[in-house]
């Protein structure tokens, strides 16, 4: 016989499990992204297509590199977020933990990478 | 003595079946979703792409040319309009959050705004880049 009471067991146990501030780092990062992603659709879009030595000398210059930085760590962590709360919607028990995980492993990983391209091609 | 029912609960159907006819706000919804999530595939591409060019001039030349087969060229296309209709989402999502446009009669039309809006700008971006 548990001691704890019906409320105490209750608390934190909402639809989404937690708080609201899943969902605030939505609107958040979604905001950002409004500013973000209009920059980075321009200054990639006219990056793809270059020569090599071209795509070097536009992301050893600050704007387009500190653009796409900024696009690739707000715009992963949303994709992250976002996903998760998809993952929950279709996936339930283990295979639902296992694939927030992998999503978790997935955008950070691509963080990493993009940031690592970004720092060597900026030096 | 909570919880005798616990787990055998009736659920309302999915949205998309034969319990429900498509329409404009389920569709544009499912559609946000979609959109959004695909675009880890550009996402990939893109990552890939830089780090090939930090790595050697080799690995760029390998990345860059698939980027710009036909395949990659059909990736970007659709992930323009995938991003733009996003993007069209997450502004439509915000205004609700905040309060604004919730009836059904404005959210259908945003819908159509989303959609004709992403179109528009996607062949705007085919223009500029």
């Amino acid at each position: 016989m548990s001691f704890r009471t019906d409320r105490q067991r209750a608390v934190g146990l909402g639809a989404a499990k937690s708080g609201p501030e899943h969902h605030w780092h939505m609107i958040t990062t979604s905001i950002a992204l409004l500013i973000l992603i209009p920059l980075f659709v321009l200054s990639f879009g006219n990056a793809l297509g270059g020569t090599y030595e071209e795509v070097l000398a536009t992301y050893s210059r600050p704007y387009p590199s500190i653009i796409a930085g900024l696009t690739l760590v707000v715009g992963l962590i949303h994709f992250k977020n976002g996903a998760q709360v998809l993952i929950e919607d279709y996936v339930g028990g283990i295979k639902r933990k296992f694939t927030i995980i992998a999503v978790n492993m997935l955008s950070y990983t691509l963080i990493a990478a993009g940031l690592f391209g970004l720092v060597k091609l900026a030096l | 003595m909570a919880d005798v029912n616990r787990g055998n609960r009736p659920l309302s159907p999915f949205m998309i079946g034969t319990y429900y006819r498509p329409q404009m706000t389920s569709m544009s919804s499912i559609l946000v979703r979609i959109t959004g999530n695909a675009l880890i595939v550009a996402t990939v591409m893109i990552v890939w792409w830089l780090v090939a060019a930090a790595v050697s001039p080799e690995c760029f030349a390998s990345a860059d040319a698939f980027l710009r087969s036909w395949f990659g060229d059909l990736v970007f296309f659709l992930s323009t309009w995938a991003l733009w209709y996003h993007l069209g989402g997450g502004l439509r999502h915000l205004a609700w959050d905040f309060g604004y446009c919730l009836n059904v009669e404005t959210s259908e039309k945003l819908g159509w705004a989303m959609l004709i809006g992403a179109t528009v700008l996607t062949f705007l971006t085919m223009i500029v880049t």
